[in-house]
């Protein structure tokens, strides 16, 4: 998994809230076996006109003009500024897959769906949920501010911008770790397997039948 | 010692170890699998050189991408062909339980893990679908996950997870008749909202719960996740038990004995602490239809349509006045005045035979409305199908105009060929409304069977008890 240390990007407002996943990458999109090249159909009802199905070539396809991720201002974006409720909907990883592929690396919103948010992780993906006036004040910098760049420490736990911008933010520590060193964490289980095992036989004597072959 | 909830327990009995960071490493007994989340964790299994860590957890049957019709034929997008066989080839290749396509146990993950008894009472299961809280019916601990951890559990079953907090949702008192499990949970997530559920794990109680029967139960814990919970429980009892025994995947002879009195400690202690409880009375509650894009965007059937300006809150009056537009409908209108094009009978949510047994009730020496092009029934699983098929159910859908298929997912998510065009509107038995989930454009109302049933004789929504008052025919246009 790729680190995640510091980012100095612009930042995309998505002014909505309850965006679904499936908003985020439609299903059509789902049944590629692959895990990446995702990134040009992120979004992808919103920002074209016509429907996209896999295998379509996306350079031709007419972009939608409204959708905030079309717009001049915004391309080239690395963070993500989101609404309430962000993720929900199905548990699909091809979200984050999409995001990452597109190059987002930094989600800001007052909350997100459970398994979405620990989806990000898994892919050096960082959620970061601020309070909704924070949020709603940072929409509001971002539209005010054309070509500013946020900076996203995770060191620090902070966002500043030049504008004299600072927030901190709070991530649990286990995670933390994880994003900065990007590690592997089947591997950091697969430390502790005797203790898994040791787990195994204690629970052959009280739940055998979970352990017929 | 202290009194515990359900889930406290089913966490207690499998942690593995606790982490100094508040995470657990937690034992998953269970995991079912298909084919749209697992070829990347499969991949992933390969690229690291990594076996599953205990082969016979794992039980899988392709679902999603299915054709419900021809199946003799094969799949013919070939695009979905390729994932089904990615599916087939890497249980083949990791010694996995696969029911392939055309395997007569073959069906929805989430019907037929507990149709197969792969779903047991206490004890862990784990799905790449968010859906997979349906399984918690069984006084299991049960939630879906996305395909690192599909992976993660492959290669340790085991899974780094922090504990939710513990929610309540009693409905006490009974039904009106006519009211169903469906109905119920459309009311939960009406009265607490999408999100209202985030962090927290909810076991489901009280006596209309008690009540329903296993696939009932199932109905309510299948849409946990639409209040945001990403699991849903409810206590084991006799009714639970019953429905286990005798399950292919059951422990039998001294093992189900042994199995029984483990099973009887999955309930919440008395007193138990819930950091949030949510009581609602059962005798109020109303058929259920869902007007907008969101799940709890709910009404009943014998109100009209919200007004957003009529809300306060500004970001929610938004986001109705948008499903407004994106569902074509004007505030104020009875919603039983609605017309249906399309409906679907089918899902993990309502595919069971007790919900085809629902549905052909209603159907019964009916006829679909002539403004309906489209009535589908889809069984969750081939022995579902064959069952409905011993009792005479496909000849009765058939003869009122509905298509009876074969199992899977289907129109629910419409990666297959069942899809609504742009504009269609459905009266649906799934569990999602979002924008486009039928298809692109397509417009959903989530009901129960039997409403979805009495949609598509009455052609528009219509309180499926008032319809079954009536006799046989000629109910079409009473309310239009
Ligand atoms: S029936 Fe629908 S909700 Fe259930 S697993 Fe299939 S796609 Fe998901």
């Amino acid at each position: 998994m790729e680190k995640f240390t510091k980012l100095s990007a612009i930042a995309v407002p998505l002014d909505r809230a309850n965006v679904d996943t499936d908003a985020i990458i439609p299903k059509q999109f789902l049944k590629s076996i692959k895990r990446s090249g995702f990134g040009p159909n992120l979004f992808d009802e919103w920002r074209y006109l016509d429907h996209g199905e896999p295998g379509m070539d996306n350079s031709n396809r007419p972009l939608n003009p409204d959708f905030v991720l079309n717009q001049p201002r915004y391309q080239g974006a690395q963070i993500l500024l989101a609404r309430d409720n962000f993720g929900c909907g199905s548990s699909r990883e091809h979200a984050p897959w999409a995001l990452e592929d597109y190059g987002i690396r930094v989600i800001i919103a007052p909350s997100f769906a459970d398994i979405f948010y620990n989806n990000c992780f898994k892919n050096g993906l960082l959620p970061i949920v601020l309070p909704e006036e924070t949020v709603d004040d940072l929409f509001k910098l971002v539209e005010a501010n054309e070509g500013l760049k946020l900076t996203v420490d995770l060191e620090q736990k902070t966002i500043t911008a030049d504008t004299g911008l600072k927030i901190n933010f709070e991530l649990d520590e286990f995670r933390r770790h994880c994003l900065l060193e990007g590690l592997d964490e089947i591997g950091l289980t697969l430390a502790h397997a005797d203790e898994i095992r040791q787990y195994e036989e204690k629970q052959k004597k009280i739940t055998p039948w979970l352990f017929n072959e | 010692m202290s009194a515990k909830t359900l889930y406290d327990k089913l966490w207690d009995s499998h942690e593995v170890r606790k982490n100094d960071d508040g995470t657990s490493l937690l034992y998953i007994d269970r995991q079912l699998i298909h084919e749209v989340t697992s070829p990347q964790a499969f991949e992933g299994l390969r690229l690291a050189n990594r076996k599953p860590w205990r082969v016979s957890a794992n039980l899988a049957t392709p679902d999603h991408n299915v054709p419900t019709t021809n199946r003799a034929e094969g799949i013919a997008d070939p695009i979905s062909k390729i994932q089904v066989e990615t599916l087939d080839k890497n249980c083949q290749d990791f010694g996995i339980t696969e029911f392939k396509m055309n395997d007569i146990r073959q069906g929805i993950v989430h019907v037929i893990g507990p149709e197969q008894g792969a779903t047991l009472p206490g004890m862990t299961l784990v799905c790449g679908d968010s859906h997979t809280s349906t399984h918690g019916a069984f006084g299991t601990l049960a939630f879906g996950v996305g395909t690192s951890e599909v992976e993660h559990v492959l290669a340790t079953q085991c899974l780094i997870q922090k504990k939710s907090k513990n929610m309540l949702v009693r409905v006490d008192g009974q039904l009106k008749p006519g009211v169903t499990a469906k109905d119920i949970i459309l009311a939960i997530i009406g009265t607490i909202g999408t999100a209202g559920g985030t962090g927290y794990a909810i076991e489901f109680a009280g006596e209309a719960i008690r009540s329903l029967s296993m696939e009932g139960r199932m109905t309510i814990s299948n849409m946990a996740i639409e209040a945001g919970a990403r699991a849903g429980m409810i206590a084991v009892d006799d009714t639970t038990i019953e429905y286990v025994k005798g399950k292919t995947y059951a422990p039998k002879d001294e093992q189900w004995e042994m199995a029984v009195q483990y099973w009887k400690n999955f309930h919440s202690d008395e007193g138990a602490d819930f950091d949030k409880e949510v009581i609602l009375d059962a005798s109020c509650i109303e058929p259920q239809v869902t007007w907008g894009t969101s799940p709890e965007m709910t009404i009943a059937i014998n109100e009209q349509i919200p007004d957003p300006n009529q809300e306060s809150d500004p970001v929610k009056k938004e986001g109705m006045k948008a499903a407004l537009k994106y569902m074509g409908l004007e505030a104020g209108k009875p919603i039983n005045e609605v017309l249906v094009d399309v409906v679907f009978i089918g899902s993990c949510t309502n595919s069971r035979i007790e919900d085809m047994r629902a549905a052909a009730e209603i159907a019964r020496g009916r006829k679909v409305a002539d403004n309906v092009q489209q009535a589908l029934v889809v069984p969750g699983s081939g022995l579902i199908k064959q069952q409905a098929e011993a009792e005479g159910l496909d000849e009765i859908f058939k003869e009122a105009g509905f298509e009876w298929r074969e199992p899977g997912c289907s129109m629910c998510l419409a990666m297959n060929a069942d899809r609504l065009e742009p504009g269609q509107r459905c009266a649906s038995t799934s569990n999602r409304n979002f924008e486009g989930r039928q298809g692109q454009g397509g417009r959903t109302h989530l009901v129960s069977p039997a409403m979805a049933a009495a949609a598509a004789v009455a052609g528009h929504f219509i309180d499926a008890s008032q319809l079954a008052a009536t006799s046989g025919s000629d109910v079409s246009g009473s309310a239009v």
